[in-house]
């Protein structure tokens, strides 16, 4: 039959890592050391409480934990480090990236083949990253008359429009970037812009595949967006708060998807039809209209909108969690630590380390975060599968199940809710 | 005026509603040929197919070679199934110069034309898939084809273009074991091809989709000269296999798969019923071929023509009549060769069947007519 991808082979792949090994320090030490000596030579250093702070220094602080933990505490306790890292743009540009390669993985397996194989050595889990050095080193080609600085533009704004819908989300408890008392309303905002971006891209282009594909993206978008709003207002009646991590405090004894499941499938078909993935990717209905509003999009501005369009499929899939699965809530099955640490510090051999400020996160924290990935990850899968199972639907019974039945299951939902608020089974605060 | 440019390049009124959008020849949605499609905003106003961009003259190439070597050249144009498409010339041959067939090689041949029209069938349902954006739908017969590729392999030694089939017979005798190798390959494909209807035929948005888009009546379907499938499909019961059956397909039990509707759906699902149809025939042949014996008539190694001669013959391929006009004046090579082939005539129906559709239907509507590009440019 077939050729068949070879058996992964325990010493191949650490035959491999070693190859790596030795690459990376050949070149650190031959271009990496004397670059860094060279810099060092010229600039001036700082002098920190009477010491002048010399690369040897520097070395002994962050090799000394006493030190360097309060350092690594106080950093993480700034802005930068929400959002660059944690609940911000790293944490989400992970999550997006193993989604990437659970759905091709995925998406292989249901189609009976064996998806990215080689690149990475195990299972192809460096395939992405090989994507991704193609794109950025591929030529941007801008056709000759499209509007230069708004097709330019509207990548960039693509992953910030993303970005700042990322912001938004509870993570765990505590733990946003942004946390509005309007957040919900903030969301709506955000996936407002989405819309106008992608016919900014597509008009700019001044072509007509793109065209059409954003004409079919607007109408996609905006005829959703009203019952995805509509869809979040029982929530928010029951919890009687926009802020998002009080919606997700709210539902430490049931999440709403128990009491309101309707909004919940409602919000889940017109959150597939935000992110364009099948059965709902009309605007890249590559039989039709090419690649719809990312035609003449190429090399890393292809990438961008990639990436955006995986960040937002993040956000949704946390907003989902957020808003109907309890978000952070969930048992506690991170053990506690072990508080002898800090008293009698650790043991190491010969010497015992008495280490400050040790936990670097809370329990309450790490849990939080354990069930909402758990949750988020699960919710991701939903919407990866039916790329495999569906074929794309077309315009008019887009429109048509849009405008009559989603709007409709959404009132519905509002009904029940405003029912459970004023028989008084539920109210404000959670269930009561 | 305008019949002077070709077609896309005429000259035509202005009209700012409507938009003249080329899908194809680079397109992903449209093969080796282009759809001038004229939209107004969602639906479509006028429809040009034009197809011609793999032209290739085989039949003008079929005048400069003698019978044999013609084999390896005719079948180029649908090189999925390349059995079939050589039927009719080996069997106009045959009667040009005037040799029997043994038995054995007539169940051989009605075997690999089967396998051979599943084999392009199956191609035909990936990009079937493709096109509606269900990639499951893609991988599973581009998949599933290699059982018959295998036996086909086994069979003559090719994995697609097999030039099997010869003026006197078929090129080898079969593998020993091959009679139960390929019943069991056979039952399989089958059972999978069984598969598909729960993720494709049955799915609620391809049905949705599909049916009642670009319906083509009985009387058009006859009208516009369609065959094969799309004809079937309209509700006729027209096959060849059974109307003027060549070889030994009197001998088996053929069943012919017709539906009334006419729309995307029944024009994709009459090819999938005819699959399962074709594995029926081939455990028929399987059961009844004569299980020794020549596969073989040589010929002398250079045949020729008997005198001034014309001879049509014509079989039922995986897109309809197949026919091959061969003209003899006697000598090693033919006259003139001329290819009459399925696709080109059910792209007839394609104008007539999109105006007035939605953008979102062509590449369903397309597809649908079982036209496979190279083989109506020939």
């Amino acid at each position: 039959m077939s050729v068949i991808a070879p058996k992964f082979k325990l010493s191949e792949f650490i035959k491999s890592l070693l190859d790596n090994a030795f690459w990376a320090v050949l070149i650190l030490s031959l271009i990496g050391i004397p670059a860094v000596m060279t810099v060092l030579f010229f600039i001036e250093m700082p002098v920190i409480n009477g010491e002048l702070l010399t690369p040897f220094l520097a070395l002994t602080w962050i090799a000394d934990p006493s030190r360097i933990l309060p350092i690594v505490h106080a950093f993480m306790a700034t802005d930068i480090f929400r959002v660059m890292v944690f609940p911000g743009f790293g944490f989400a540009a992970l999550l997006a990236a193993g989604t990437i390669f659970v759905e091709r993985k995925m998406l292989a397996k249901l189609q009976l083949r064996v998806g990215p194989f080689y690149c990475g050595k195990v299972e192809g889990i460096l395939q992405l990253m090989g994507d991704g050095l193609k794109l950025i080193s591929k030529e941007i080609i801008i056709p000759a008359k499209a509007d230069k600085p708004i097709f330019w533009a509207a990548p960039v704004l693509f992953v910030a429009a993303a970005a700042a819908f990322v912001a938004l989300i509870p993570v765990a408890p505590g733990w946003v970037v942004a946390d509005v008392d309007l957040g919900l309303l903030g969301v709506f905002a955000v996936i407002g812009f989405f819309p106008i971006i992608t016919i900014l891209s597509a008009w700019s282009a001044n072509s007509k595949f793109p065209f059409i594909g954003g004409i079919r993206a607007l109408f996609q978008m905006v005829s959703f967006e009203i019952p995805l709003i509509l869809s979040l207002l029982g929530v928010v009646m029951l919890t009687g708060s926009l802020n998002l991590s009080e919606i997700a405090a709210s539902q430490s004894n049931f999440p709403w998807i128990v009491f309101l499941p309707i909004g919940a499938i409602v919000f889940f078909i017109t959150m597939l039809a935000e992110l364009e993935r099948i059965p709902f990717d009309l605007p890249e209905a590559e039989s039709e209209i090419v690649a719809g509003w990312l035609t003449e999009l190429s090399g890393m501005m292809y990438g961008l909108v990639q990436l955006g369009t995986y960040l937002k499929l993040y956000a949704f899939a946390a907003l989902f969690v957020v808003l109907f699965l309890g978000g952070w809530n969930g048992p506690m099955v991170v053990p506690p630590f072990p508080a002898e640490i800090l008293t009698e510090g650790i043991v190491l051999g010969p010497i015992t380390a008495n280490i400050p400020g040790l936990p670097l996160f809370t329990q309450e924290m790490l849990n939080g975060t354990l069930w909402f990935v758990l949750k988020t990850v699960a919710v991701i899968f939903f919407i990866l599968l039916p790329r495999g199972v569906f074929p794309r639907i077309r315009v008019d019974m887009l429109l048509n199940l849009g405008w009559t039945k989603l709007i409709g299951l959404a009132f519905v939902n509002i009904f029940i809710a405003l029912g459970l608020l004023y028989a008084g089974v539920l109210g404000p605060g959670g269930l009561q | 005026m305008t019949e002077k440019f070709p077609p896309g390049l005429a000259l035509q009124k202005v009209d700012e509603r409507i938009m003249t959008l080329n899908v194809g020849p680079q397109h992903p949605g449209s093969g080796h040929m282009r759809i001038i499609v004229q939209i107004d905003g969602d639906y479509i106003v006028a429809c040009d197919p034009d197809p011609g961009y793999v032209h290739r003259g085989e039949e003008k190439m079929a005048e400069y070679r003698n019978y044999i070597t013609n084999i390896p050249h005719l079948e180029r144009p649908v090189i999925h199934d390349s059995c079939n498409v050589l039927y009719p010339y080996v069997l106009g041959v045959e009667e040009l110069v005037g040799i029997e067939v043994p038995e054995r090689a007539k169940y051989v041949r009605v075997i690999a034309s089967e396998l051979n029209r599943c084999i392009y069938t199956m191609y035909w349902l990936a990009i079937y898939g493709i096109f509606l954006g269900h990639s499951t739908m893609f991988m599973w017969p581009a998949g599933d084809r290699e059982l018959l590729i295998d036996l086909m392999e086994k069979m003559s030694g090719a994995r697609v273009t097999h030039a099997h089939f010869v003026p006197g017979g078929v090129r080898n005798d079969l593998p020993p074991n091959f009679e139960d190798v390929c019943l069991r390959q056979v039952n399989y494909f089958e059972k999978r091809i069984k598969e598909y209807s729960a993720v494709f035929y049955d799915n609620p948005i391809l049905i949705a989709r599909t049916k009642d888009t670009g319906v083509l009546s009985r009387e058009d379907a006859i009208r516009l000269g369609t065959t094969g499938s799309v004809l079937r499909a309209s509700g006729v019961d027209y096959d060849l296999r059974t109307k003027e059956p060549y070889d030994v397909y009197e001998e088996l039990d053929v069943h012919t798969n017709v539906m009334k509707e006419g729309d995307s759906y029944a024009r994709s699902k009459v090819p999938w019923l005819d699959m399962l149809e074709s594995c029926n025939i081939i455990r028929q042949a399987l059961q009844k071929m004569p299980k020794s014996g020549s596969v073989r008539t040589k010929l002398k190694p250079n045949p020729k023509g008997k005198g001034l001669n014309s001879v049509y013959k014509r079989v039922e391929s995986g897109r309809g009549s197949l026919g091959c006009y061969i003209v003899s004046d006697g000598k090693t090579e033919p006259y003139r060769l001329k290819l009459s082939v399925g696709s080109f005539r059910n792209l007839i129906a394609l104008p007539y069947l999109l105006k007035g559709e939605k953008l979102g239907n062509m590449p369903s509507v397309y597809w649908s007519l079982n036209y496979w590009p190279v083989e109506a440019d020939r």
